[in-house]
């Protein structure tokens, strides 16, 4: 099973969210992660999905959510040939000792410090998926308190310039 | 030109500019407004049945009758989800239709107010589209475009939810000549170069096979469908939903396939070396197990929603469009590329498993069997015009057995829900469309009592009716299934045969009630019946314990099927000297 980042592009109405992600549920499909914004045009909204599944299904879900009339595109974006990024806020245990060993790691990740407490520190953070699964996980040894990703937001690369 | 109107009026004016000529309504708090409104027109008749999901079914009938789109209005809370199993019903089976609910205020909406219920929310996933409507000013674009989703593309019902403070506002009407939507194209046109493959596949066939379904009626493509078999000599199956789009009295129909397919049928599947599917969803009930499915045979694929194809079975050739467009292009590339018929050995071959494992039953003398009843339905009704709804269980099997269909749009029953009740409000819908025709339910007595309050309706409004009761004292597909896989265990499925007494309910309803216990006096109560001027009710007191065979067990391979005539697999059968004979 591969995970593949859908690109959802609808109008921007209401129920339209709930109409795409009770399609997911009623299909069986499972969610990794969901962000939701507007696009340049206002009347529409980008949805970018993460899901995990095999590429027959893939294709039914696509062309399943493609028939919803507030639909405008669909995508399953190849991950070479696009831009992904994702945000996240990590809220870290940190005695005034270890402080400094965090913002260090903090600082190889290109990560903001954001907010600094008696004893934790919150950083921001950037990047490809991946990037932000590493942190995490370094993180870990110091006991993240708190955490919060927005989940991916993707799109394909400009060729044409 | 605008003219100022409350919403209500807005609303009834807009479905006479869609040509409504009837719709079926049950009225409430919230939506008084607009049946207010629709005392005043001249062009739309309110049937008024005596449940909300009579009136959904009747739409539903209604539309498959005539293939026009069905409408339905019911007040808010209990008078919405009342609709749901409709609702669901149509989904299933792609009818077109548009239902209107009324809804409470939008300032109390998410209050919890009296007769509030999310009903958009409830119906997404039944619905190919829903609107709540929030501003009395797009009330005319909103139904307009309800409409054309419903009717376009796959066809399919559509919400449309009215607060009572929109139906009340006034407004400038001005019915829209077009709708904007820029997510909704649905493709009609079959990409002429697959369309080609398609036919290069099927100059090279040596067995080719016609598997059609509901997506050839719906699009009216029956006409097209004759020509392409007859042109090429193709032996066509139609499945449930598709019954009646090829005339079943045609030399090249072979059937309906699937669970209670005729054994012919499910053998010319199985051996079958091209598979041309027209509107159909490989739905689990035709395919039995979907690996041994046709697994000799390429595959074209044509449907108009896109999602189809490849869901259940790959393509070798997918098409997407609408049915009888793509049909009408093959036959033209066909000609135009000069077309020779198959060999007649393949035909020659179907035939001989026609006539060695037919449909039967074994009669018993003096007993009455239901097969025999639709086999009389079916004789004395073949010089009229003629439409058969169904209830579901083993009477709707029946149906399908031993009934001789003959037009598109003649065949009203529930394919994908399987929803028992649906038969009678159906065809009291297929009556109010086509007056004329004589309109029988083939019914179970299990069935018939989900909506039997809709006689009512049948009797008040004059839609004459017939009633069909294969009155077998069980829910009968179910004591099948626990005969055959649960050891006779007869749990909950045994019905009195005299309770309700059929007759005297009919009566009650001012109807005419008959009974039938001796295949002596079937036909004299079929054709009086029939040449009543009211509805009318057959009770017939059939064999109970009768099973519909054959049978393909869940989940087996077509060709591995229960009961009927005795047989081999067809592999063997073609190694069988004889046999080839024929094929040469
Ligand atoms: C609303 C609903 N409930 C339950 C079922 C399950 N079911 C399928 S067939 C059947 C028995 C139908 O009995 P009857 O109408 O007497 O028909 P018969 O099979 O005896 O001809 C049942 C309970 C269903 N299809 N629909
Ligand atoms: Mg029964």
């Amino acid at each position: 099973m591969m995970k593949h980042t859908l690109s959802v592009v609808v109008e921007n109405k209401p129920g339209v969210l709930t109409r795409v992600t009770s399609l997911f549920a009623r299909r069986g499909f499972n969610i990794d992660s969901l962000a939701v914004g507007t696009t340049e045009d206002p009347t529409m909204s980008r949805i970018t999905i993460v899901c995990s599944a095999a590429d027959t299904p893939i294709e039914q879900i696509t062309k399943q959510v493609y028939k919803l009339i507030n639909v405008i595109k669909v995508q399953d974006l190849d991950p070479i040939d696009s831009v992904e990024r994702e945000l996240v806020l990590f809220k870290i245990n940190a005695a005034p000792e270890r402080r400094h060993e965090i913002i260090e790691i903090a600082n190889v990740f290109r990560a903001k410090i954001v907010d600094v407490g008696r004893n934790s520190v919150t950083i921001e953070a950037t990047g490809a998926t991946d990037k932000i699964d590493a942190m995490e996980d370094l993180f870990r040894a110091y006991g993240i308190k708190e955490m919060a990703r927005t989940g991916k937001i993707a799109l394909s690369r400009g060729r044409e310039g | 030109m605008t003219e100022q109107m409350n919403g209500a009026q807005a609303l009834v004016r807009s479905l006479e500019a869609e040509g409504v000529d009837v719709l079926f309504g049950y009225p409430g708090g919230v939506a008084l407004p607009i049946f207010d409104a629709l005392y005043d027109s001249k062009q739309i008749r309110s049937v008024l049945p005596r449940h909300e999901q009579g009136a959904v079914h009747m739409a539903d009938g209604y539309a498959r009758a005539t293939g026009r789109c069905g409408v339905a209005l019911v007040t808010s809370g209990p008078g919405a989800s009342n609709t749901i199993t409709g609702i669901a019903n149509a989904y299933m089976d792609s009818i077109p239709m548009v239902v209107f609910t009324a809804q409470v205020a939008t300032a109390v909406i998410g209050t919890d107010a009296f007769q509030e219920i999310d009903i958009t929310g409830i119906t997404v996933p039944i619905t190919k589209h829903n609107y709540l409507v929030k501003d009395a000013k797009e009330l005319p674009e909103i139904i307009k475009e309800a409409f054309h989703i419903a009717t376009t593309g796959r066809p399919g019902p559509v919400l449309v939810d009215v607060p009572v403070d929109i139906s009340k506002a006034e407004i400038d009407f001005d019915y829209p000549e077009i709708v904007n939507l820029p997510g909704y194209k649905p493709t009609f046109r079959g990409h002429g170069k697959q369309v080609k493959q398609a036919v290069t596949l099927i100059k090279e066939a040596n067995k080719p096979l016609l598997y059609v379904g509901g997506g050839v009626i719906a699009s009216e493509g029956s006409k097209e469908l004759k020509e392409l078999a007859e042109l090429m000599q193709i032996p066509v199956v139609t499945t449930m939903m598709g019954k009646g789009s090829f005339p079943e009295d045609h030399h090249l129909w072979i059937g309906m396939p699937g669970m209670h397919g005729a054994k012919y049928t499910n053998y010319a599947i199985t051996e079958t070396d091209l598979l041309i599917a027209v509107g159909v969803r490989f739905d689990d009930r035709v395919t039995g197990k979907l690996a041994t499915f046709a697994n000799k045979a390429k595959i074209i694929h044509v449907d108009v929603d896109p999602a189809e194809i490849g869901k259940n079975k790959e393509a070798d050739v997918p098409i997407v469009g609408d049915a009888k467009n793509v049909l009408a292009g093959m036959v033209a590339e066909l000609r135009k590329t000069g077309a020779e018929p198959i060999t007649q050995g393949w035909v020659a071959l179907v035939d001989r498993w026609r006539k060695q494992f037919p449909l039967h039953y074994s009669p018993e003398e003096g007993a009455l069997h239901p097969q025999y009843v639709v086999q009389r339905v079916s004789e004395l009704t073949a010089d009229r015009e003629t439409i058969i709804a169904t209830e579901v269980g083993q009477n709707q099997m029946w149906a399908c057995q031993f009934y001789t269909l003959r037009h598109p749009r003649s065949w009203i029953s529930s394919g994908g829900l399987g929803t028992m009740g649906f038969g009678l409000p159906a065809a009291i819908g297929a009556q109010a469309g086509r007056p004329d025709a004589l309109v029988i339910d083939i019914a179970g007595d299990g069935s018939i009592q989900m909506n039997s309050q809709e006689f009512a309706t049948a009797a008040i409004n004059g839609f004459p009716v017939k009633v069909i009761i294969l009155n077998n004292g069980y829910l009968g597909m179910v004591r099948q299934w626990q005969e055959l896989f649960y050891g006779r265990r007869y749990s909950s499925s045994v019905l009195p045969q005299d309770c309700p007494d059929f007759v005297k309910l009919a009566e009650a309803y001012g109807c005419l009630g008959l009974r039938v216990t001796d295949p002596s006096e079937l036909d004299a109560a079929l054709k009086k019946a029939f040449d009543h001027d009211g509805p009318a009710i057959v009770d017939c007191r059939v064999v109970g314990e009768e099973c519909v065979y054959p049978m393909v067990a869940p989940g087996a391979s077509i060709d591995e099927m229960l009961g009927g005539i005795p047989g081999c697999p067809v592999s063997e059968m073609l190694d069988d000297g004889t046999l080839e004979e024929v094929w040469e």
